[in-house]
């Protein structure tokens, strides 16, 4: 808390100083969610081309032209490499934790500035490259997200594992060491920022959420750098790291007693923690609104912490379920199954306490509040498939179905999405001073929840039914004839819920300079941000040292004058 | 609001639930010993999992809808919480997820940590860019040696695994593109890739398994119906991972001789 006095001077006026290299939280949190926002209209664009490629494989498409099998395996890996890093990663930890959190703490910034800086010109450093490999001779690779070795790892594997493949996981790369950098500043920040009053067990949820991400971000990219430098070797230098002898399509390969097991290893121990780098935020984000559009405390802040906290331990043992079918020893399939199976405990802790909140509340159906409840609601139904995949016996028919697909898009990736959209309508008032349209948040919404449901809730039929997924077109095999009618629907809702997304793009922008004012505390909410002006000054709180009293949840205190009181009201005794 | 977003979310939770309960896409019909317990287990799982999910997307939508803000509503019920129940849900979850887990233990165990028995049909299945290849020992029951330098795609079934003739136990082996098993008879297992990893799945057989580089993985099952089923690959492997299929043809014991000694045959 010495450290605050250091960074109490005037903003910088210049343009490129203010909005360009900036060293302000707030711009830097914009910066992210931007980069996101761009990020994610590529990645439902590619994903797009795709669902149409699957139920159209002669179609030829305007912009794009003919999509080859191999375009399919190609638009599947960028879909999937943008999704999870630049747009799961990158808006919910970025993006609004680098706006709120020094503010929710109380604090006039982050714990380094320029650390920040980096961190977000190196995120889109990553974005550029990747974008790259696009345009590079063989294209994009073909090799899937989570690049499996040996496919990643040998350049004449298919099309695009040539410097597309390179460009790859390079991208991936330099994403690593700026999540790294991005990481220890919010660590630091939230246990060294924190204003007078402010102890751990007051912060707000999405804080805990934040910091906690931020830990998992710390022990998980930097695995997946060291993972990421072997395969560049083992693709350059020749090094067989992850490749044994193989023999492509007749020619032998250089490559001696590599592992392609280990591979896999030290993806997943990156890339489940992931799944909860992408959740988390969105966590907190609805228990931050659920209790205040229920104009009610949290249901038991203290669990809410504590399970926070579970699911980021449990979250790095787990990461050998994604291997149940891989030739890893049978053995330990155990001990990682019943692991999975804990950490659905904290999970449904979290959902118990949400319904609670609710229970005997008073409930406001303003849009953010829409995003929080529909985020329950998908947690709810992409967490119930999780037991299936969790239990190995299970992974025998399931494992590499559309039912995965179905699994891990409703909840980290939509629900994900549902907490972005929930903190966007939320702390819109804050961020631009104005108030994004409700009519329009609406039908964004009802068009939205219906529709990600109407696509991913029959993917898990189609797993049911043995649809293996990450395939282009579903002509080969006969027991998947009967399921292109299921396939068809699922393209449909896809064009109908990506059309309904512009209008939150243009809501967003519209509202941005026409929407109408707002005022400094819209919701009625406790937390520090709502304390400050709107938008907040250079140094958050216009050089007033926020104290707080209170926890973060003070919704209708009995004998108090209003339905809420702020962290920073000195009055207004607690009942507690 | 509060109404629209109950019927909304009740509708979401019906229609959905529909389709499982009205089995409308299922497992396909299983064709195994194992499939009779995955099915069972995973129907159980599926039955308690729906039960979790109506109950809690039904009181999802009620709640929101009950307490909705509106002119004379309930106050609000000033409480941070309530540890008995916290503590009873906990224990509730932990014990239903942890108790699933540890029934399907069996099954997997089996497959998996014993041996194939005495008597099984041994098969060796190879994965390549982008079709699969059964071996058979033949009739002196071992497999000759392969060699990488000799394999050619290009010429398939023995040379595509790239069969040393010069080896004795190799004269006998028989590669085909078809698998052919006998009906209620343990099949001995052993997977290999060598390009990169593939996945063998008998979607009918219940049966999944990676075939990775550098590995030889030894697994067993047993068909308990005649008939002919389609093998997928379910590992991205390359382009033409949509297209490497194969069929599996289980036959009674006497057309599996048959066909074994015609291909024998078909050899010298």
């Amino acid at each position: 808390m010495v450290a605050q006095e250091a960074h109490a001077h005037q903003g910088p006026q210049g343009f490129i100083r203010k909005y360009i290299f900036s060293l302000d939280h707030k711009v830097i949190g914009l910066q992210y969610y931007f980069l996101a926002l761009v990020a994610v209209f590529v990645g439902m664009f590619l994903s797009l081309l795709m669902r149409f490629h699957m139920i159209w494989p002669t179609a030829v498409l305007p912009l794009v032209g003919e999509i080859k099998p191999e375009t399919y395996l190609q638009l599947l890996t960028m879909h999937g490499t943008i999704m999870v890093f630049f747009v799961l990663t990158t808006a919910p930890q970025g993006g609004f934790g680098n706006y709120f959190l020094p503010i929710q703490i109380g604090a006039p910034d982050m714990a380094f500035p320029v650390l920040n800086m980096l961190s977000f010109w190196t995120t889109f450093v990553a974005f550029i490259v990747i974008l790259a490999a696009f345009f590079v001779t063989g294209g994009a690779p073909l090799h899937g997200w989570t690049g499996y070795a040996p496919l990643s790892a040998l350049t004449n594997s298919g099309p695009g594992e040539q410097l597309g493949a390179d460009l790859w996981i390079t991208s991936i790369a330099i994403f690593c060491v700026a999540s790294l950098m991005g990481a220890l500043n919010f660590i630091t920040t939230t246990l060294d920022m924190r204003a007078k009053g402010m102890t751990m067990m007051r912060m707000p949820l999405t804080v805990w959420s934040w910091f906690v991400t931020a830990i998992l971000g710390l022990l998980a990219f930097g695995v997946l750098l060291s993972a990421g430098i072997l395969l560049l070797l083992d693709r350059n230098l020749g090094t067989s790291f992850y490749v044994p002898l193989v023999v492509v399509n007749g020619q032998i390969m250089g490559h001696k007693g590599g592992s392609p097991l280990l591979w896999q290893h030290l993806f997943w121990f990156f890339g489940h923690p992931e799944v909860y780098i992408a959740i988390l935020p969105g966590m907190g984000v609805a228990s931050q609104l659920l209790s205040t559009f229920s104009r009610k405390p949290i249901f038991g802040y203290r669990a809410m912490v504590y399970a926070i906290m579970g699911i980021g331990f449990l979250g790095f043992m787990v990461w050998g379920h994604h291997m149940f079918m891989s030739g890893m020893s049978p053995y330990t399939a155990f001990s990682f199954s019943i692991m999975t199976m804990a950490i659905g405990v904290p999970s449904a802790i979290k959902t118990f306490n949400w319904l609670g909140t609710i229970y005997h509340g008073k409930v406001r159906f303003q849009t953010p509040m829409l995003y929080a409840i529909g985020f329950v609601s998908l947690f709810v139904s992409g967490g119930l498939s999780g037991p299936f995949l969790a239990q190995p016996v299970l992974d025998i028919p399931l494992h590499d179905t559309a039912f995965v697909v179905g699994h891990f898009h409703l909840i980290m990736g939509v629900a994900a999405i549902f907490g972005m959209f929930a903190g966007t309508y939320y702390w819109f008032p804050k961020m631009f001073g104005r108030m994004m349209n409700e009519t329009w948040g609406r039908v964004h919404f009802v068009i939205t929840l219906i529709g990600t449901y109407c696509i991913f809730m029959p993917m898990h039929y189609l797993g049911m039914a043995a649809q293996p997924r990450r395939y282009s077109q579903f002509t080969e095999l006969a027991y998947l004839q009967h399921l292109l009618p299921l396939n068809r629907f699922i393209t449909i809702a896809a064009i109908i819920t990506i059309g309904a997304q512009f209008i939150f793009l243009i809501n967003l922008f519209w509202s941005m300079f026409k929407g109408p004012k707002a005022s400094d505390n819209p919701w009625e909410a406790t937390t520090l941000e709502w304390t400050t002006a709107t938008p907040p000054p250079h140094d958050n709180f216009g050089g007033v040292t926020p104290v707080v009293y209170h926890g973060p949840y003070e919704y209708s205190v009995p004998g108090a004058a209003k339905d809420y009181i702020m962290q920073t009201d000195p009055a207004g005794v607690t009942a507690h | 609001m509060g109404l629209a977003l109950l019927a909304i979310i009740w509708l979401i939770t019906f229609v959905s639930t529909y389709f499982f309960v009205a089995k409308t896409w299922w497992l396909p019909h299983g064709v195994s010993t194992s499939a009779a317990f995955i099915d069972h287990q995973f129907a159980l799982t599926y039955v308690l999992m729906g039960i979790v999910f109506v109950a809690a997307q039904c009181s999802l939508g009620y709640l929101v809808w009950k307490y909705r803000d509106r002119p004379g509503a309930e106050p609000v019920k000033y409480s941070h919480g309530n540890t008995t129940l916290e503590l009873v849900w906990t224990t509730l979850t932990a014990v239903l997820f942890i108790g699933l887990n540890l029934m399907g233990a069996n099954v997997w165990a089996s497959e998996r940590f014993d041996p194939a028995g005495p008597g099984a049909v041994p098969v060796e299945v190879t994965g390549m860019q982008f079709a699969w290849y059964f071996r058979y020992p033949g009739l002196d029951g071992t497999f000759g040696r392969t060699n990488p330098k000799l394999m050619d795609p290009s010429a398939g079934n023995e040379a595509a695994v790239g069969l040393d003739t010069t080896d004795p136990a190799a004269k006998d082996d028989v590669v085909t593109g078809t698998m052919y098993l006998p009906v209620g008879r343990q099949v001995d297992l052993t997977l290999r890739a060598v390009d990169v990893i593939h996945s063998f799945f008998i979607p009918q057989m219940r049966f999944k398994q990676d075939a990775v580089p550098g590995l030889a993985i030894h697994m067993h099952f047993t068909p308990t119906e005649i008939g002919e089923y389609e093998i997928a690959c379910a590992e991205l492997c390359g382009l033409g991972h949509y297209k490497m299929h194969g069929m599996v043809h289980v036959v009674s014991q006497e057309d599996f001789d048959k066909w074994l000694a015609a291909r024998e045959a078909e050899k010298q």
